[in-house]
Order: C-alpha cells, then sequence, then structure tokens
C-alpha cells in the first residue's frame, strides 16, 4: 500500500498490507492475521523442496542486483559438515530507498518468518539481521520481535517446537552506506571495517567467519512466507511485463511529489502511473525534469526516458538505467541537475571505504570539480574531464561504489548538459561559494 | 590444489605455470612485469591499487593481475590500450594528491611510483588548481617515518604488520580519501622485524631514519651478500656509496629468509665502516711491532710455523668465511691442533608467520661452516689449551685483556685481524685481513645451506681476506702445495679434503646458496 | 573543548566492561563464533555509557575483544556513528542527501545550526547541550526531512517545526 497513504488500486499489495497496522507487529497480532503458517508448511517440506518452490516463484533480489533468489540458496554446500549461516540485510542506506525500513517497522514477524524459512531451506542454524545503526526505530521493534519469536517457540532450538534449530541475532550496524554491499557488510559483522571483499570466494563457500553464508535483502526474505502460503505459480503470475521479473516490488517514492511514500506494483507496472497517479505527480505547476528509479547509483532518466516504461528489471534497462533498489527518485523542473548531481557524488567520496584507488580519488575529485562548477569556476574541459574519470571509475574497482558515482555523472551530463554549459559560460550565478 | 600445469598466452607469450598460479607470477615466467603496488609475493593479495588490471579475453572488465588465477588457454594482454588506460588513470589517481616531492625524498630513485609514472603515466596533471591533501609527518618507532603526503595507501605495511608479524600496529584509520596509515597514540613500531615495512613501502612513504638523507639510490652500489648478524643467513644486499655502507637490506630468498630481514642484522653495519684498522703487516723487531710487506711478513709465518711441532689453537670467530676457516685450519694441521670458535648469543626473535625464520640466538653467521671445517664451540677449552701452546692464531676474533693475557704465554701468537687493539702490541705477528664486507667468500646457516656473498668495498691498506693469508704460508711450507688464487678456489681445494663441502662451488651456490653434501651441519641444532 | 562527556580524563579512566556491562558482553560473545565479532556492540556499549568512544576506551575493547588498539581504531573511524570526540548532551543528525536536498533540506539544517547555537557542523554549542551533524541518507527519503536526535528518529522535519523539536532536548 501507499504507505503513509490509503492503498492505490492500482496496487498489488502483498508485502505491505499491514503497513500503518500497529496490531500486526506483535506476535499474537501476526499470528492472527495468519502468520507463522507459511514456516509450519515449509517445514514439513525438505528443506530442497523449499528452494524450488523459490527458484519456481521467480523472486528475484529486491536489494538492488536482481539476483534469482533460489538459484542464490541453492549454491549453498550439501552435507558440508560446516555451519552455515544467512544474513538478513537490513542495512538499508541507498538514497531514496526506504521500503525495508517500513517492513522491519509495521510486520517484523514477516521477516522474521522470512528468515526461518530461508534459514531452514539453506541449512542455517543462525541468522543476523543486520540492520544499519540509523534504523533506531526498526531496530527496537525488531529486537522486540525477536524476542517475542523466542519466547512463544518459533525461534531457538527448535523452529516452531518442531524444525531444527535457529538463532536470531540483530546486530547494529555504525553508519557506512558500504555495509549495504553484502561483503562489506559480512566484514563489519566479523568486527573489521566493512570493506567489501573480492569475489571468488563467494559467500556461499566462504562467506562470514569463512563459512557458507546466503544474504539476503529484507524485502526478499519478506516475500518468502507469501510465496509459500499462495504456491510459486500465484507468485509467478504477477507480471505484467517480461517473465523474468515476476511478483510485488515495492517502490520507495520521493523527491518532488505530492504524495511521497511506499508503494506495492506487479512487476511490469509503467512508470508513469507510479509517479503520476499513486504519487500524484509533481506539486501544482511543476513538470518532471528527470527520475532516478533504483536507488541513488543507477543511471539518471529525464522525462521522455520515462515515458512507457515499465517498472521491471528489464523494462528499466531498456530506458537506459536499472530497477536497483526500487527507490524513486523524482525530480521537478525546479532541479538544479548539476547541484543534485554534486551532492549524490559528495554522498558517494563521503562512503567510498577508500581500498581501490579510482574510488577513493576518484569520487573526491569528481566532487571537487562539481564544487568548481557551482562556484563559477569551471572549465570548458571539465566535462570531457568528469567523464573521463567517470570511465576510468567504472568496471575498475572492487565493489560497484565508484561505479555508482560515475553514473549519474554520465547520465547527467548526457541529458542535462545545457544546465552544465550554463554554469560554464557564467549564464547562471554560482551556487556555491567558491573554492 | 592440483600441480598440474596449464598454458596461458599473455602478450603473446606462452607459458605453462601451475593451476593456481596468480596472472601477475606467471606474467613474470613469461618475462613480463606487470605494475602493481598492494601485490607481494610474500603477503596476502587485497587487490586494492587496481593497477595490475588487465585484459583476459573473454572476461567481461579488465582483472586484478594479482589475484586472478591462471586457467587453461587463457589469453592475456597486459599490454592492450584498455588495461594501459587503466594504469593510467590509476596513476593520475595516486598522484593527485601526492606532493612530487622526488627532489627531497629517499625513495626517489627506486620508488615504484616515480617509475610507473614515468614509464606509463600522464606527462601532465589534470588536477590544476586544487589543494592537495596534507597530513603531519608521523614518528612510527625506532627507525621508521611515516610521510602520509607521499602514501598510496597500498596497505602492505598494515598487512605485514598483521599476517606476517602478526603484530598488527598499524592500521587503515579514516574512510574514503581521509584515510591514512595509523597508529596508537601510545604505540610504537618497534617490533623486531618492523623495518621490513620501509622496504615493502613502494613509495617514499615510509622512510628509514637511518637512511634518511644519507644516499641517494642512484649512487648506491649494491652487493649481494649474506646477513652475518646471526646464523639464520638472511640473504641481504650491502648498499655502499663511495665505498662506504650505508644500508643493509634484505634480498629474496624463498628458502631461508623471504623477502624480509631483522632489525638487529639490518642495522649492525656500523663496524663495516671502522677507520681504526690494521692497514700493514706487523711483525715483531725486539720489543716493538713493524711494519713490513706481505712477503715479509708470509715468510716469518711460515718461518715460525716451520720449525715449531706440538701444540697449536686457533681462537676464531663465527663470522670468518668457510674459506678463512677451512684455509687457517689447513695451515696448521701438522700440529696437534685445537680449533674452537666463539659464538655470541642473543635473544631470538622470530618472524611469526614465516615457518624457520628468526633472528637466531646464536649471533655469528657460520658456526655450521666452522664446525664443517674442523672447529669446536668449546672456547675456553681451547682458550686452556693455548696457554700452553707452541702456536696460537687468532682469527678474526676480538679477545678480551684477560683472555689477551693467557695467550700470550704461548711460544708464538699470530693475530688475524680487522681493529687495531692495544694488545696486538703483545703478538708476535699481526695481519691486516678484510672484514665480510671487502671479501668474497660463503657462509654455512644452521640449516646446512651454503650461501656466497661478494665484496661489496674494497679493503683498507694492504688487508687480504683472511683464507689468502692462510693459504699463501701455507703454500710457503710446503713446495708444490697449490694456491687457491680466488675464493672460489679456495672452497673447491677444501672440498677435495672435507666430504661435506666436496662439489661446492660458487656457481652451485649461485645467489640463493645451495644445502651442504651430507647431514653434518645438522649437528648445530644441539 | 571540554564537555560533560569528556569530565573523565584519561588519567583516571575507568573501565566501561564490569559488572553488568561485561556480564552482557559476555553474553553477547556466546552469541558469535568469534569475540571480535563484538567489535560493533562492544563499541556501541561503550558509547552508550560514556557518549563517546575515547582512546583509551579503545584499548580497553581491544583488550576486551582480543585485537590491538590500532586494530580498533581503524574500525572505529570507519564507521561515522562513533563519536570519537566528545559531543554535547544531545546529537543531531541531519539527513541532506539528494532525497532530501530536493525537499529542502539544506533550509532545515541551517535552522538548526542556527537555533541550538552550534554555528558548525561538528561543533557543540557552547552550553553542551547541542552537536549537529550531516548525515548521509537515513533512510526515510520520502519523509524528507528526517533527522535523529540521539535515538529519537524524527520525520518530516521543517525549517519551522525545528525550535518547538529542540525544546524536548535539554
Amino acid at each position: 500500500m501507499g504507505y503513509p497513504y490509503p492503498p492505490d488500486e492500482k496496487e498489488t499489495v502483498v508485502l505491505s498490507q499491514y503497513f500503518g497496522d500497529e496490531g500486526a507487529r506483535s506476535y499474537q497480532g501476526w499470528v492472527k492475521r495468519g502468520g507463522y503458517q507459511a514456516l509450519e508448511a515449509a517445514l514439513a517440506m525438505e528443506p530442497g523442496a523449499v528452494t524450488d518452490v523459490v527458484k519456481a516463484s521467480g523472486l528475484r533480489g529486491r536489494g538492488g542486483a536482481g539476483f534469482p533468489t533460489g538459484l542464490k540458496w541453492s549454491f549453498m554446500p550439501k552435507d558440508s559438515g560446516k555451519d552455515h549461516y544467512l544474513v538478513c540485510n537490513a542495512d538499508e542506506s541507498e538514497p531514496g530507498t526506504f521500503k525495508d525500513r517500513e517492513i522491519m517497522r509495521w510486520t517484523p514477524h514477516g521477516l522474521i518468518e522470512g528468515c526461518a524459512i530461508a534459514a531452514y531451506a539453506i541449512g542455517a542454524e543462525c541468522c543476523y539481521v543486520y540492520i544499519r545503526g540509523e534504523f533506531t526505530e526498526p531496530l527496537a521493534i525488531m529486537a522486540k520481535a525477536v524476542a517475542e519469536a523466542y519466547a512463544n517457540g518459533v525461534l531457538g532450538e527448535k523452529l516452531l517446537g518442531t524444525g531444527p534449530r535457529l538463532e536470531m541475532i540483530i546486530h547494529r550496524g555504525a553508519g557506512a552506506y558500504i555495509c549495504g554491499e553484502e561483503t562489506g557488510l559480512m566484514n563489519s559483522l566479523e568486527g573489521r571495517r566493512g570493506n567489501p571483499r573480492i569475489k571468488p570466494p563467494f559467500p556461499a563457500q566462504a562467506g562470514v567467519f569463512g563459512l557458507p553464508t546466503t544474504v539476503n535483502n529484507v524485502e526478499t526474505l519478506a516475500a518468502v512466507p507469501h510465496i509459500i502460503n499462495r504456491g510459486a505459480d500465484w507468485y509467478q503470475g504477477i507480471c505484467l511485463g517480461n517473465e523474468k521479473s515476476t511478483g510485488t516490488k515495492l517502490y520507495s517514492v520521493c523527491g518532488h511529489v505530492q504524495k511521497p511514500g511506499n508503494y506495492e506494483l506487479a512487476m511490469g507496472t509503467p512508470l508513469e502511473e507510479l509517479i503520476f497517479d499513486m504519487a500524484g505527480g509533481m506539486p501544482p505547476g511543476r513538470t518532471l525534469k528527470a527520475v532516478i528509479p533504483g536507488g541513488s547509483s543507477v543511471p539518471i532518466m529525464d522525462a521522455e526516458d520515462v515515458k512507457g516504461c515499465l517498472l521491471d528489471y528489464e523494462g528499466v534497462v531498456e530506458r537506459g538505467s536499472m530497477l536497483g533498489s526500487g527507490g524513486v527518485i523524482v525530480m521537478d523542473d525546479s532541479t538544479d541537475m548539476v547541484y543534485q548531481i554534486y551532492r549524490l557524488t559528495r554522498f558517494y567520496a563521503h562512503e567510498s571505504c577508500a581500498q581501490c584507488t579510482q574510488c577513493r580519488e576518484g569520487t573526491a575529485w569528481t566532487v571537487k570539480i562539481l564544487e568548481r562548477i557551482l562556484g563559477g569556476h569551471g572549465k570548458e574541459s571539465d566535462l570531457d574531464l568528469l567523464l573521463d574519470l567517470a570511465d576510468n571509475m567504472t568496471g575498475t574497482t572492487i565493489c560497484v561504489l565508484s561505479d555508482s558515482c560515475a553514473a549519474p555523472v554520465v547520465s547527467g551530463i548526457a541529458k542535462f548538459r545545457s544546465e552544465f554549459d550554463a554554469y560554464l559560460s557564467g549564464a547562471r550565478p554560482p551556487a556555491l561559494a567558491a573554492h | 590444489m592440483s600441480d598440474a600445469l596449464v598454458t596461458v598466452t599473455i602478450d603473446g607469450i606462452e607459458v605453462q605455470v601451475p593451476r593456481g598460479t596468480p596472472l601477475i607470477e606467471a606474467a613474470k615466467q613469461a618475462g613480463i612485469l606487470v605494475p602493481h603496488y598492494c601485490y607481494h609475493p610474500s603477503l596476502p593479495a587485497p587487490a586494492v591499487c587496481r593497477m595490475c588490471l588487465v585484459e583476459v579475453e573473454k572476461a567481461p572488465k579488465l582483472l586484478p593481475a594479482c589475484v586472478t588465477t591462471v586457467t587453461d588457454g587463457q589469453v592475456v594482454h597486459v599490454n592492450s590500450d584498455a588495461a594501459l588506460k587503466a594504469r593510467e588513470s590509476v596513476l593520475e589517481f595516486l598522484l593527485i594528491n601526492h606532493p612530487l616531492d622526488c627532489p627531497i625524498c629517499d625513495q626517489a630513485g627506486e620508488c615504484e611510483l616515480q617509475d610507473y609514472v614515468f614509464q606509463e603515466g600522464r606527462a601532465a596533471t589534470r588536477y590544476a588548481d586544487y589543494a592537495k591533501r596534507f597530513n603531519p609527518v608521523e614518528d612510527f618507532g625506532p627507525d621508521v617515518l611515516y610521510i602520509p603526503n607521499r602514501c598510496i595507501l597500498c596497505t602492505r605495511c598494515v598487512r605485514f604488520m598483521e599476517a606476517v608479524a602478526e603484530d598488527p600496529v598499524l592500521n587503515v584509520s579514516e574512510r574514503g580519501d581521509r584515510s591514512y596509515i595509523g597508529i596508537f597514540p601510545d604505540a610504537v613500531l618497534d617490533h623486531e622485524w618492523a623495518g621490513n615495512v620501509v622496504d615493502l613501502c613502494p613509495v617514499g612513504s615510509l622512510v628509514s631514519k637511518d637512511f634518511l638523507h644519507k644516499a641517494r639510490a642512484w649512487d648506491l652500489d649494491r652487493t649481494a651478500s649474506i646477513c652475518p648478524g646471526c646464523s639464520q643467513g638472511c640473504n641481504m644486499t650491502i648498499d655502499t656509496r663511495d665505498n662506504v655502507v650505508v644500508r643493509l637490506r634484505p634480498r629474496p630468498n624463498m628458502d631461508v629468509n623471504r623477502h624480509f630481514m631483522c632489525d638487529t642484522g639490518r642495522q649492525d653495519y656500523r663496524w663495516m665502516n671502522r677507520g681504526d684498522r690494521i692497514e700493514a703487516p706487523l711483525i715483531r723487531a725486539g720489543d716493538k711491532l713493524q711494519a713490513v710487506d706481505w712477503a715479509s711478513a708470509l715468510d716469518r709465518l711460515a718461518d715460525t710455523l716451520r720449525g715449531a711441532d706440538g701444540k697449536a689453537v686457533i681462537l676464531a670467530s663465527a663470522r670468518a668465511s668457510t674459506e678463512s676457516l677451512g684455509m687457517t685450519h689447513r695451515l696448521l694441521d701438522g700440529f696437534e691442533l685445537t680449533a674452537a670458535v666463539r659464538v655470541p648469543t642473543g635473544h631470538e626473535a622470530p618472524l611469526a608467520s614465516i615457518p624457520n625464520l628468526a633472528l637466531r640466538e646464536e649471533r655469528t653467521p657460520n658456526v655450521a661452516g666452522a664446525e664443517l671445517t674442523g672447529y669446536t664451540r668449546a672456547w675456553d677449552e681451547a682458550l686452556d689449551q693455548a696457554v700452553s701452546a707452541q702456536v696460537v692464531v687468532v682469527l678474526d676474533e676480538e679477545l678480551a685483556p684477560d683472555e689477551f693475557d693467557r695467550v700470550r704465554t704461548a711460544g708464538t701468537v699470530v693475530v688475524l685481524g680487522t681493529v687495531d687493539h692495544p694488545a696486538y702490541q703483545a703478538a708476535d705477528i699481526v695481519l691486516p685481513i678484510a672484514t665480510m664486507a671487502e671479501e668474497h667468500g660463503s657462509y654455512v646457516n644452521r640449516d646446512g645451506r651454503a650461501q656466497v656473498y661478494r665484496q661489496a668495498k674494497a679493503s683498507p691498506g694492504m688487508a687480504r681476506p683472511a683464507w689468502w693469508v692462510a693459504a699463501e704460508a701455507a703454500g710457503r711450507l710446503a713446495e708444490g702445495r697449490a694456491v687457491p688464487a680466488t675464493a672460489g678456489d679456495a672452497i673447491v681445494m677444501l672440498g677435495q679434503s672435507i666430504p661435506a663441502l666436496a662439489g661446492l662451488t660458487y656457481q652451485s651456490m649461485g645467489f640463493t646458496g645451495r644445502p651442504v653434501a651430507s647431514a653434518a651441519a645438522s649437528g648445530v641444532e644441539s | 573543548m571540554s564537555t560533560a562527556g569528556a569530565s573523565a580524563s584519561e588519567t583516571s579512566y575507568q573501565p566501561v566492561f564490569t559488572g553488568e556491562t561485561m556480564a552482557a558482553l559476555e553474553t553477547l560473545f556466546e552469541r558469535y563464533p568469534t569475540k571480535q565479532a563484538c567489535m560493533l556492540p562492544a563499541l556501541w556499549m561503550v558509547q552508550e555509557a560514556r557518549g563517546w568512544i575515547s582512546e583509551r576506551a579503545m584499548a580497553e575493547v581491544a583488550e576486551v575483544i582480543g585485537v590491538t588498539p590500532a586494530y580498533v581504531k581503524g574500525v572505529v573511524t570507519f564507521y561515522t556513528m562513533y563519536h570519537t570526540h566528545p559531543v554535547g548532551r544531545n546529537v543531531i543528525q541531519v539527513c541532506t542527501t539528494t532525497p532530501c536536498s530536493l525537499c529542502g533540506a539544506e533550509a532545515v539544517l541551517r535552522t538548526i545550526l542556527q537555533e541550538t547555537g552550534c554555528e558548525e557542523l561538528g561543533r557543540t554549542s557552547t552550553d553542551g547541550r547541542f552537536t549537529v551533524q550531516e548525515v548521509e541518507c537515513l533512510g526515510a527519503c520520502g519523509f524528507a526531512t528526517p533527522i535523529l536526535v540521539n535515538d529519537d528518529f524524527i520525520e518530516s522535519v521543517t525549517p519551522e517545526r525545528v525550535a518547538g523539536l529542540l525544546e524536548g532536548y535539554k
């Protein structure tokens, strides 16, 4: 539902059904709403069969990469004799994205149930839920819910009193965007700097504590109970566009719209419907200038790109961007694109972990050039320089933070060059004090 | 991991390497050096500098050669346009905040940043008009200064202390471009092996205080040598400038010291530059010693020995070469001979993660070589014998005054020494010999590995290698006895009579040594 | 800069991990396969007890976790939520990342800096009451501008609301 607004008729409400419903937060409330039935059903199945259902559903990772979830689970070794770990990635920090927060705030037991089913499927007896440190409210709610789940025999020695053991531990982050990257998260969980790791080895072989690990996003895991309850076919059937993208997706809409919030849509819903119908469109008198459709790390779309764009993994790629995490940042015609691109690069420069040369130096340099342009001292050659740096920062580092910094620069210059030129020529007064 | 060989083609050169080999090492076998900073063969590879990105056919992106392992049939381009552009960009990024203070930087001339920028960097900066990052110089420890402005954050130092020394006193602090190498406020980088971080630093960010502003890299002469500091036998390089030793640095030998050397060994070189040397042969004339030429000195020595019999004693240093120890022993083999070396001891300091690498308790390099050539460690007994001996030869060992007082009661006292000493006035013959820095020679380390060291500087005055002195004297004693012309000849000659040394040549020892023939050296373990 | 939180001088350092706090940490140790995994939780405990994490406290954490102080410092300085300097009684983090910036976050930040008397980012007000920090994306972009005052997550802050909100924090 379009939390905090009532559901729009164009939404397909599954995960967000109880957003805003305080009664759903407690264990009793969740059970009353049909909670933990999916876990019970899953425990009656072989773990491999659970994975097969998720595979058949077509569920793909909702954290941004869109990797098929069932396939990821199936990479976990069988009978390895080692401890397996499930890590729930609740380090939601991609600018423009605020969906996992609502899942944890309103349906913590739904997430616990999803984690339990996933842990069962991959043979993990321990699940860490890594929640970003700033999420004080979700942290408190999740901690309470986990305690309730233990108290009611859901978690602990035997899942629901019959299944294998499952311990669930809430782990608080401490302020680092890069810990949302799964290998950075694993380092952080181990008590290290949250530096991303080189792959291989992949987490399924050597993840957290060097042991087989699956890392899944909150939204991904929260979808699992629904798939178990209603079947793979049902989930796969929620598809308006490309058959490789199935189910519902939560879109966080923010920026220049009248009704910012989380909207849950069937895969393949037109982007325009989300922005203009559900989120209420621009403020009066304003027109659409740009959209970043998948969290700040994906290329910027202009109004033309938005037209006819279908919201699924393939549909957004077709229009030159990516679905990413589903954080839709909307900008109207009042937006200073140069400033906002600068603001984005500042984010990445601040969050760069410092490992890779291109990222550590490139993000900071990019900021300086944009600062200079905004300060009215830019040079003609600066745009080519920005593009060349962006090229050098793309596809050359351990993780994609550096690429993410480059993406809005490249798409921004391609689509809004005249705004840069206005600063360069002096046609537009400086937006920043000169440095 | 299978030992099976796989074939890879690197810049058109086909090489066969074991499965699992990193591309960067495979490229070395093809004779191609992939430029790199964070990678080091003795450290875990983090793949963070991104300098070693290479193009691998069929891979969607450039791959870091340090962590990408070979696969059969792989075709790699180290110098393709894409790889060159990536490296040029890394160099540019590394330079934007670099102070470019090469003219005052100790690393200049042996700096990998300087070298690669010169080789394939941009001619001019595009980072004009911006202030550079600044952090003050930090005193890390007894011999290490950190100059953060030159740092490229390759983290070799952090990984060395963490993974090799297992004493993680260094860290990466802060994040993004604010990062620097940190040390805790009251911590000191004083680990016995800490000096290696200076060698590992590919740029001039970690520098040795001892070497600070002493010499430019291009003014140095570098000589392959063996550390004389203990029985480990670390391979090292002696760096000299104008015949003065200014620095000792480790020389890679995977079987002995990998790429490392301890600080005790590294800093113990000042004795090599001493000026108070014996520079001419001295023979007794009445109550005085008189300087003579070598022919007269050797004749006197031969005459003395020719007339004598009975007991002879050699009091030697186990820092003398196998050649010198062996030839001196041979010189006296007609006597009832007692030969001993003195082995000073100190604390043992292992390098945690490297098996069989430590600063050893035995602080001389050639205990095993001495034992193979007929010496024992029974120093005190030898000293007792010396009191009543016909001939005592002191070889490269400084006796304490009380020791010398006891020895002088012997028939004839011959000193083969380096540094002049007042007590020598009581000797009969004093012969100037070269230090190990001034001669070719070989040592046998505690594991029985014979290793060659080379002459790094000229010896002062008339000083000669001790093996030469002993062999020349022996030649005068026995007509027709072969006299070695070189240290290499000397070891071959010794091999003819000492089975453990049989077949040993300078060529076969090469730059990394070889085990001596028998297990005789294993006795040094006791 | 001396504030309430910084009163304990380094020489009179009182350990954090004693009694109940140590017991709580020991309970945590059982929930992870390595002690080191309790690094972040232990640092949170320190910050909760002391308001910030001094170098002496880092050394204490190093001891209880079994790593070196330098290692702990490397970790602490990686995460922006750990204060390595004393802070005011109330720490305000204001999100100004793109989505919030679009909705006027900079004006909110300016007002907060003014109203608190901090004037500049990172500074503590002279009365020791506030420290204001800019934070990168608080993850509530639909409710611009979110701010975090201590552990209170407050959404949809506008310049007009600032004065009233601050009232609650003494």
